[in-house]
């Protein structure tokens, strides 16, 4: 599949900001958080900015972005639908909280429980992100099992290590936020490296005899329809080479999760604003380490139309 | 709604046949003439007389070479739009605009409300449809919805173009729904054969297979050469001393 920087950028940065989102909604609301104005308009606006740019992106990569108010009407049968009727039904518990943190100076009572329904709003929406994925057959590598829970962690572990970033920033860091988040980056590490080896071993039923109903032997591209590439091949016949492919799993894995875990190690042992710097540092790379993952979770995965093309 | 309708009065679609198949491209071009005036319009070519042509088309054929231990042989191969009874390009749709008809199976596209996300030509396995850059939506075959109902058409016209455009009548349209259609029984008499079953999409349209190789049919080489006799003289001669 033809890696879109739009959707790349997209999935990324709203993963991060949904899960940042559900931490400050969850952690602030049960006075973990300090209703602090500056620490709320910095994490508030870093989850809302991450998620809103992350939106415009993905409404960026429409052939007619003016009609896109009409992708709220299909819930019941299309997850991209429920995706967008999530996103912006999360955006009025979030508003709420915002408002209740920053002008009222409060996270207690009911701007707790707009937290808790933020919270809420930012999984669903991961979730339906996941399953526009998940839900796709002919793509093998993304209708799998490990789709939906890959999105949720990687929210979860961008969220959290954004999270511990903006406490340290603020010198409210806290042993707890940062053993978390070194606890989810190294589960993120894993779902990914058990994902990869998954896909490596995958054998699916389908090939080119049951693509074009010819039983038996062997099928063999001789001509395509067309001398250029057209959209089939632009948009799913996307190919790395395997020399990258493997390049590329190694820098994911350096940015996203072996550095970011390093450096969180090295915050336990430093004081403010060593460990800052470095929590900020660490978010840096795992995002950076993200993006290439993501960027590898579209070229990786291979739509069954390729199989008419001998690919 | 891009939901499914439970039933469908009819199932009209089409019967592919490979072994009549000669690959001419013109059910290719048929389509492409008609549909470009008709319910998909336009259908955009960009840089067509350029090094790097592209443009859609509802219709596409394939050329295989398909070995089995009875040799080998060359299929043509047409692939368009299966107006599936479980199409996953309709459920993904998030607007509305992908439909399947409950009158007669067609999947179409309303292009009014297509937003070009593209999300349906990934949930297609088969690439039946192409996104217009130059629209910004997405198109497919429309079963030549505009022909088959046209009144201003002569009945026997009433057809996709690509069937009216077959030379050797590989391409048949009917009601796949129907048992007692000529169609249905074509498919029955030759074991005509869905694409992907395993995704369980349940195409309408269906494949007819090749015909087995038979020992019985006619040899068609042309005649050996005689090897060509030595002739004695100034010829022969020549042929000696160019032979050394």
């Amino acid at each position: 599949m033809h890696p879109a920087f739009s959707v790349v950028f997209f999935t990324t940065a709203t993963g991060a900001g949904y899960g940042l989102l559900a931490l400050l909604g969850v952690l602030a609301g049960q006075g973990f958080v300090p209703p602090d104005f500056w620490l709320g308009l910095v994490g508030m606006g870093l989850a809302l900015g991450l998620i809103s740019a992350g939106l415009l992106s993905s409404a960026g990569h429409l052939g007619r972005p003016e009609r896109a108010w009409r992708a709220f009407s299909q819930w019941r049968s299309s997850w991209l639908s429920r995706e967008g009727v999530a996103s912006v039904a999360t955006f009025v518990p979030t508003g709420l909280f915002a408002v209740g943190w920053l002008f009222l100076g409060r996270t207690n009572g009911w701007v707790a429980v707009a937290g808790l329904l933020a919270a809420v709003g930012a999984v669903a929406t991961v979730c339906t992100t996941g399953m526009i994925y998940a839900s796709l057959k002919p793509i093998a590598q993304w209708h799998s099992r490990f789709t939906l829970p890959g999105y949720l962690i990687f929210s979860a572990m961008s969220g959290s290590v954004l999270l511990n970033a903006l406490l340290q920033g603020f010198a409210l860091g806290s042993t707890i936020v940062l053993t978390g988040c070194v606890l989810l980056t190294l589960l993120g590490w894993g779902w990914k490296l058990a994902n990869w080896r998954y896909n490596d071993r995958l054998e699916i039923p389908t090939n080119a005899n049951t693509a074009t109903g010819l039983a038996g032997g062997t099928v063999r591209s001789l001509e395509w329809p067309h001398t250029e590439e057209n959209y089939l091949l632009k948009e799913m016949g996307f190919r790395i080479a395997r020399k990258h492919k493997a390049r590329l799993r190694q820098i994911t894995q350096v940015l996203a999760f072996a550095l970011p875990v390093l450096l969180l190690i090295a915050a336990f042992a430093l004081p403010w604003p060593y460990a800052a710097v470095l929590s900020a540092l660490a978010t840096s790379a795992q995002f950076a380490g993200m993006l290439v993952e993501r960027w590898l979770f579209f070229a990786e995965a291979k739509h069954t139309v390729t199989l008419y093309y001998g690919r | 709604m891009t939901c499914l309708p439970a039933h469908t009065d009819k199932k009209l679609g089409l019967v592919i046949d490979l072994d009549t198949c000669v690959g001419c491209q013109a059910c290719v071009t048929a389509c492409k003439e008609w549909n470009t005036g008709g319910h998909m319009a336009p259908l955009t070519d960009i840089d067509p007389y350029g090094g790097d042509a592209d443009g859609v088309w509802l219709n596409r054929v394939h050329s295989y070479e398909h070995m089995t231990e009875m040799g080998g042989r060359t299929v043509n191969f047409p692939r368009s739009c299966l107006h599936c009874e479980t199409p996953a390009c309709v459920t993904v749709c998030p607007t509305g605009a992908s439909y399947k008809r409950a009158s007669d199976g067609i999947v179409l596209v309303d292009e009014d409300k297509c937003i070009g996300c593209k999300l349906c030509s990934w949930a297609c396995p088969y690439g039946a449809r192409e996104f217009d850059t130059d629209v910004g939506v997405m198109k497919k075959c429309t079963l030549c919805v505009d022909r088959i109902y046209n009144d201003n058409l002569a009945e026997e016209d009433r057809v996709p173009a690509c069937v009216a455009a077959c030379p050797t009548s590989a391409r048949h349209f009917g009601d796949l729904g129907d048992p007692a259609s000529a169609i249905s029984q074509l498919v029955a008499e030759r074991g005509g054969v869905d694409l992907m079953p395993e995704l369980g999409y349940h195409p309408t349209n269906k494949y007819l297979p090749p015909r087995a190789h038979t020992p019985r049919a006619a040899s068609v080489p042309a005649p050996r050469l005689e090897p060509l006799r030595v002739e004695g003289g100034f010829l022969g001669w020549v042929d000696r001393m160019l032979s050394h």
